[in-house]
């Protein structure tokens, strides 16, 4: 297990590298960040100049370098518009973020599973079809839209769920600030957090609805009904606790497309998280901040990524076995 | 236990929050597509940091409605020779941080102002300012000009004392201008406004509140402001609509029927003073040096029809530079849409097969740039010439724009000084280097003639005189069809009713909140 987990640390700091040195490289055509900090009138010499003090016209490599070894001691340079370290800012940004993240997990969590598994005991009732039908939908609307539909039904013309932004925030350990401990803050959380959920349930809901009708098919399963067990046991135990482990995998892969689909939630309700940060950023062409926004984003895929291929190695050995040879 | 015990509070907190009703006073919750991006007002020259200037700051004289000057930290002016303005200063004025305001202060925000990289251009006729007394300052140019007063709108005097000596921060002197790093007066503020910053939170949330010792008691009656910046115009609108801010600006031109129908809600638009224009490279395309061609172009541009369905009637179609109401807007020039004449144009200059030639425009900057490219492309088909239009984001577009990299290229101008002879010396004086002229002129247009009226309408300082002038050029431009103009951007805002907004906004696009009332 050992030679195993250093062996995927490994490969995530290769991964990080390339990630770093691809979004590094990308940055130039996103446009130049003086421009933006400069009125129309200031002259090509005074940009120049401008560009000059902050090294952007330095070469590639020199760049990049200066980038990696500034990395390496935690400091991932200065955002341009916010005048402050970016990974200050990033900081303050990921509390609103990671709030929305785990209130739309929670609501794909509490509804793929009763869902996905009604669906696939009864296949053939009509609730069924009507969840199937459904999801088919909810995967086809996209994310934007269907934010912008929330805020029209619930905002404008109902009046019961505010349009944008996190409301009423407290702050705790002096920097986390919660928007989920006042009343406001948790309306503000209920529209992004569906429409964010909104492409992953319907898809959750047909994986674990896929792989427990398989499972019903199976031996074991067609044993413990011969056993004579009451329902109950036979689904939740011997079925669904065996539809886990692919929906683990598919769960963790999901949760970093989940992190860029933050993007177009926080961008249409003004989510003040990473994601309408980096939107900004680009438009700011505030490339310090844009690099290391994907940098972040980058690690936390590989995060995620190499924590699940640990714990599915431990929820089935015979990968571990397979990551020893 | 530390964490617990903050835990614990921050939940007292929150009950608190929750059990308190809102506080008394009149709160305006604002919601803008940007926020302004420093509190230090010389910082950067854009619409965001003059609207911030004009709540926090005020200045020595401002605009009124119909383009004429009116008193605010200056009571009066006089001029006493062609180079000297005196202006008289209002006293018992307080800073924000409880200083007095006086000459001294005047003396040191406009040495500031020439030191900042984007105020420095437009004060380079200004020499020192001179305190003659406490209350007096005379304001001195190097040659005659004109546009003092204009000028004067821009200087919102900042507390000499408070801007002063070195700030322990970072050990350097506070008055220090930086764009991209702390310092001090990016993180703070002392100017004579109706408004304090009270908490800023960048691009999240920024609260004004009103400052008791204002000078001026005979304005709204605004206690608070919220700004949030909502970038997305749908979701700008929507909380409009569902009643989460009170005023919002600007209203995209999809959504303006829909809030002006909308009961309670009140929606004030104006036609706005920034045209836009197409550049016609003469130095990359031969046929753009002939002037048929250019004008066979301006022929075959429906500006009127595109005003009305591609702008919903949200932009008054232009002829010329100058909008209505500058000195330099000559009522003569008309749009001119004729396509047969425009096709006879083409046949005259020997270019009745067309041609091919290449344009580009930002995608993100100015209102449907992109769908307007589009049908100015469409349209220049109708008389042969085929062109190859590449778009971009904005933060691309200036690069490319600045290297003259297509034949054909957008740019749209608001003059800084509400004036026509700004749109002159940056878009079609002759392009020369050293002296920075005719720097955004990518068609290299060039015309003597055209160069001598705008230098001598500069320090022309006979109003009657200098608007012949003015006129005079629009009209060679025009007659040139020098570039292909479009129309020029409205302006929009909507709030809530029972507001005086439509008092309030102007043309420069900085509504004076401090007059703001709310019924």
């Amino acid at each position: 297990m050992f030679a195993f987990t250093i062996k995927r640390i490994a490969q995530a700091v290769l991964v990080m590298l390339i990630i770093s040195m691809i979004g590094f490289s990308i940055k130039s055509a996103f446009g130049d960040p003086v421009r933006e900090l400069v009125g129309e009138r200031v002259t090509p010499e005074e940009r120049a100049q401008i560009r000059d003090q902050l090294g952007l016209n330095d070469p590639f490599l020199v760049q990049y370098g200066r980038f990696l070894k500034n990395a390496v001691h935690g400091d991932l340079g200065r955002s341009f518009f916010f005048k402050k370290p970016v990974t200050e800012v990033i900081v303050s940004k990921a509390p609103a973020t990671l709030e929305l993240v785990f209130c739309a997990s929670l609501i794909v969590i509490c509804l793929s599973v009763p869902l996905g598994m009604y669906s696939a005991i009864h296949p053939k009732r009509f609730f069924s079809r009507v969840i199937m039908g459904g999801s088919i939908v909810g995967v086809s609307i996209p994310v934007f839209l269907t934010a912008i539909l929330l805020i029209y039904i619930f905002s404008v013309e109902l009046k019961w769920l505010p349009s944008f932004g996190r409301g009423e925030t407290v702050t705790l350990f002096g920097w986390w600030d919660s928007g989920m401990l006042t009343k406001d803050g948790l309306l503000h959380l209920i529209m992004p957090s569906i429409a964010l959920s909104s492409i992953m349930l319907p898809l959750f809901i047909r994986l674990i609805r896929s792989e427990m009708m398989e499972v019903l098919e199976s031996e074991y399963v067609k044993y413990a009904w011969a056993k004579g067990l009451k329902p109950s046991r036979v689904w939740l135990v011997h079925a669904f606790k065996n539809t886990l482990l692919p929906v683990i995998t598919v769960g963790g892969v999901q949760l970093g497309i989940m992190v860029a689909f933050t993007i177009l939630t926080e961008t249409v309700f003004q989510w003040q998280g990473m994601g309408s940060m980096f939107i900004e950023s680009v438009e700011r062409a505030d490339t310090a901040l844009m690099v290391s926004y994907i940098v972040v984003v980058g690690f936390i895929f590989v995060l995620v990524n190499t924590f699940v291929d640990l714990i599915y190695g431990l929820v089935n050995p015979t990968v571990r076995v397979a990551g020893r040879k | 236990m530390k964490k617990l015990t903050s835990l614990v509070l921050a939940i007292v907190v929150a009950a608190m929050m929750l059990a308190t009703p809102a506080m008394a006073g009149k709160t305006l919750k604002l919601a803008m597509d940007a926020d302004p991006v420093s509190l230090d007002p010389h910082v950067q020259l854009s619409g965001g940091m003059l609207q911030y200037s004009h709540m926090v700051f005020d200045p020595l004289v401002r605009w009124t409605k119909d383009g004429g000057f009116e008193p605010r930290l200056a009571e009066r002016w006089e001029t006493i020779g062609p180079l000297v303005t005196r202006f008289y200063l209002r006293k018992g004025v307080k800073f924000h941080s409880g200083n007095e305001f006086t000459a001294e202060d005047v003396v040191f925000t406009l040495n500031r102002l020439k030191q900042s990289d984007d105020f420095k251009g437009l004060f380079t006729a200004f020499g020192d300012a001179v305190a003659t007394d406490k209350y007096v300052v005379d304001l001195v140019t190097t040659e005659p000009y004109g546009l003092v007063l204009s000028m004067a709108t821009y200087i919102f005097p900042m507390d000499k004392a408070f801007y002063s000596g070195t700030d322990p921060k970072n050990d350097k002197p506070k008055d220090l201008i930086l764009k991209t790093d702390y310092s001090f007066a990016n993180y703070n503020e002392s100017g004579t406004g109706p408004f304090k910053v009270t908490s800023r939170e960048q691009g999240v949330k920024t609260v004004f509140t009103r400052f008791a010792d204002y000078w001026d008691k005979n304005t709204g009656n605004i206690d608070e402001i919220v700004l949030t910046p909502i970038s997305e115009a749908p979701t700008r609108v929507a909380a409009l609509l569902s009643g989460d801010v009170d005023f919002i600006m600007p209203v995209p031109p999809n959504d303006l029927e829909r809030v002006g129908n909308t009961d309670g809600i009140k929606l004030v638009t104006m036609s706005g003073s920034r045209i836009i224009t197409f550049q016609l490279n003469q130095k990359r395309r031969p046929e753009f040096a002939n002037p048929k061609v250019r004008l066979a172009m301006a022929y075959a541009y429906n500006n009127v029809g595109v005003a009305k369905k591609i702008m919903k009637g949200f932009a008054t179609p232009a002829a010329q530079n100058s909008p209505k109401g500058y000195q330099g807007y000559n009522p003569d020039l008309q749009p001119r849409y004729d396509l047969a004449k425009a096709k006879q144009l083409m046949k005259e200059a020997g270019y009745e097969n067309g041609f091919t030639c290449t344009m580009i425009a930002p995608n993100n900057r100015y209102v449907n740039d992109e769908k307007i490219s589009q049908a100015f492309v469409s349209m220049m088909s109708k008389i042969g010439i085929k062109i190859s239009l590449k778009t971009m984001p904005k933060a691309q577009y200036w690069d490319q724009f600045d290297a003259q990299v297509a034949d054909i290229q957008m740019i749209g101008w608001h003059s800084d000084t509400e004036d026509s002879a700004n749109f002159f010396e940056y878009l079609y004086m002759c392009p020369n280097k050293e002296t920075g002229k005719g720097q955004y002129n990518s068609g290299n247009y060039c015309n003597p003639e055209v160069d001598k009226l705008t230098m001598a309408s500069n320090t022309e300082t006979n109003m009657e005189k200098r608007k012949a002038m003015l006129q005079q050029i629009e009209a060679i431009l025009y007659a040139d069809a020098a570039f292909i103009p479009l129309h020029w951007q409205n302006l929009s805002w909507a709030s809530k009713t029972g507001m005086n907004t439509e008092d309030i906004v102007n043309v420069m696009n900085f509504p004076y909140f401090g007059n703001l009332v709310i019924k």
